[in-house]
């Protein structure tokens, strides 16, 4: 189902990922580094292996779905939509400067392949929840995917949409959380901890999972088990690091936003190059 | 002919089932039309919606928030989401939800918000929302309405079926007092004169239409001629009928069933000052907190009567006769 060619593959698109997210931000010289960075693997398997999609019809109606609602991290998705042909590369070094069609945060008007605008947040799995209705009653069996972070868990509007995301059983459904312990202002378990958080999913009535964040072939089979799972709405509850294959931000504390120099970024892409992450 | 007289009656229709029966019917013919409550389907009596069409219709329980992110999400795939609640969630609770996942995202929901202002009677300030019309005037795309009666509810439903984009309609869920015909119909966006005047014009919308054609017949008895005009679109406002009026009658008073503070008073207003200012004069609430009590009281608590319109008339015609 996985050959080691496929892993290879995904971890090579992975670091991709990573290097234009880093080449973005480099033409800014700041940005949401940590949480972009933390993804990049995700991303790599869902865009790389998984997801229906259609970078010459974005809006493809027979596509599965991708809401970022930690939208912050919307760098890292325009990359990886960048090296899939949804929009020419050389997009990716206009983020955030005046008229761009990538913003900070993800808009889905904006942005070729985006599904969703997002930025303040605890909102997509409750938006994710409303396309797996539909998708539903239009007898369609395409998957809607919501990745939210660790820190975006202590909105209460996610906790509204565990309780009816469990009651509602949404099999089309997969949310990862993107726990790599860091929010703005530090350490997650400094500020407002999230305790077993498996547990409390599982409280709620989801399929839950917990798997290396890290690690694209455990990512992938994640997404195969929870596709097994027939009458339940299903979460990933990725173990990440913040700022995972950046050297001046991986486990830096911090590192939700950062600035830095071109010298910065260009040592860090060609470590990351050399790397085997 | 409309009802225009002195001889105001009680509509015998509540708003409520004008509406959700006119959207039961449209959604006969049309699958796309879904319904999501908040713990308010027998209050809203939405729940003969989900009687009809139980897979169209979630109740999400309280979660304001959620309910508006999956009408998002339902919009997304090509549904046309009712959201329901009352007025004093949807302004306070829904905000960003419908600031960030409808609004920004260019998306098609409907919320229909219940009890605006002093319609909530017995729930009392808690409940009281004089500052939803002021929020929701400053999303931008969002369209603001208020219908007055069901002949109205009945004729603007279709209408914000099928415009694309976020709606919000503040209903007063019981039986109004009848001002329209059966039949009559109207367009979003356009004002009604709904009676004749030279001297001052009384714009008025929701509750405060029957009293402000009471004010009008008062005032007649004073040889004072006020056209009364029913602006029920608050955004984007009827702006060439405000100032035709001003320059008719040269003069306005505004009332509504809401904050003075960025309610249809300084929607009016906005017109005025950039176009043709006359001296006017606002009826609302005076930026002030709710109360229990029932409408009657309330009325005369804040200042809502006819009997309050008509003191407002007297005070802009002296400011009008002084320029």
């Amino acid at each position: 189902m996985f050959t080691k060619t496929e892993v290879l593959e995904l971890k090579e698109f992975a670091k991709k990922i990573r290097i234009e997210t880093l080449r973005e931000f480099g033409s800014i010289g700041s940005g949401h580094i940590g949480g972009s960075m933390s993804i990049a693997d995700l991303l790599a398997v869902l865009y790389g292996k998984v997801m229906k999609i259609n970078p010459q019809d974005p809006q493809w109606e027979d596509r599965d779905w991708l809401i970022l609602s930690k939208g912050h991290a919307g760098p890292s998705l325009y990359a990886t939509l960048a090296l899939k042909g949804f929009f020419p590369k050389e997009w990716l070094y206009t983020l955030n400067k005046g008229g761009t069609r990538l913003p900070s945060h993800c808009n889905r008007l904006l942005t070729p392949g985006v599904d969703m605008s997002t930025g303040t947040l605890g909102q997509g799995i409750s938006v994710g929840l409303g396309i797996a209705k539909g998708l539903k009653l239009n007898n369609k069996n395409n998957f809607v995917y919501v990745i939210v972070g660790d820190g975006e868990s202590q909105e209460g509007q996610i906790w509204e949409s565990a309780l009816f995301g469990g009651n509602a059983k949404f099999d089309n459904l997969i949310v990862f959380v993107d726990y790599n312990k860091q929010q703005l202002d530090g350490y997650v378990d400094n500020i407002n901890p999230l305790g077993n958080l498996g547990k409390k999913w599982e409280a709620f009535g989801w399929d839950v999972q917990e798997i290396d964040g890290h690690n694209v072939e455990e990512i992938y089979i994640a997404i195969k088990n929870a596709k097994a799972v027939k009458d339940k709405s299903h979460i990933i509850i990725m173990n990440t690091i913040k700022g995972k294959g950046c050297n001046f931000a991986e486990g830096v504390e911090l590192n939700h936003h950062m600035t830095f120099s071109m010298e910065q970024i260009n040592s860090a892409i060609k470590e990351l190059e050399k790397s085997n992450i | 002919m409309p009802i225009r007289s002195n001889d105001l009656q009680i509509d015998k229709m509540e708003m409520r089932n004008a509406y959700i029966d006119k959207l039961i019917k449209l959604a006969e013919k049309d699958d796309k039309i879904f319904v999501l409550d908040a713990d308010l389907m027998h209050s809203n009596n939405t729940y003969k919606f989900k009687e009809r069409f139980p897979d169209r219709t979630i109740n999400v329980g309280i979660q304001e928030a959620n309910m508006i992110g999956m009408a998002a999400g339902l919009s997304l795939v090509g549904k046309i989401p009712f959201a329901h609640t009352f007025t004093c969630f949807a302004a306070r609770r829904d905000l960003d939800q419908l600031y960030l996942s409808v609004a920004y995202a260019e998306l098609n929901v409907k919320l229909f918000a219940t009890d605006p202002g002093i319609a909530a009677t017995y729930n009392g300030g808690s409940h009281m929302s004089f500052e939803d019309i002021g929020i929701m005037r400053t999303i931008p795309s969002m369209t603001i309405v208020e219908p007055v009666d069901s002949t109205m509810m009945e004729s603007i439903v279709e209408q914000i079926t099928y415009t694309y984009g976020p709606f919000y309609v503040r209903l007063f869920r019981k039986n109004p007092v009848k001002i329209y015909e059966d039949g009559e119909t109207f367009k979003i966006g356009k004002g009604i004169i709904l009676k004749e005047g030279s001297d001052v014009t009384i714009i008025s919308t929701g509750i405060m239409v029957a009293e402000s054609l009471k004010a009008s017949a008062l005032l007649e008895k004073d040889g004072i001629s006020a056209r009364v005009v029913n602006i029920f679109t608050i955004k984007p406002i009827d702006k060439d009928l405000i100032i035709k009026c001003a320059e008719e009658t040269g003069s306005i008073v505004t009332a509504e069933n809401s904050n003075i503070i960025n309610g249809l008073g300084s929607a009016v207003a906005e017109v005025l000052i950039e176009n043709k200012p006359v001296p006017m004069e606002r009826i609302g609430i005076q930026d002030l907190f709710g109360e229990v009590g029932d409408m009657e009281y309330l009325m005369k608590r804040y200042h809502l009567t006819a009997d309050d319109i008509v003191e407002s008339v007297k005070k802009v015609l002296i400011r009008k006769k002084m320029k």
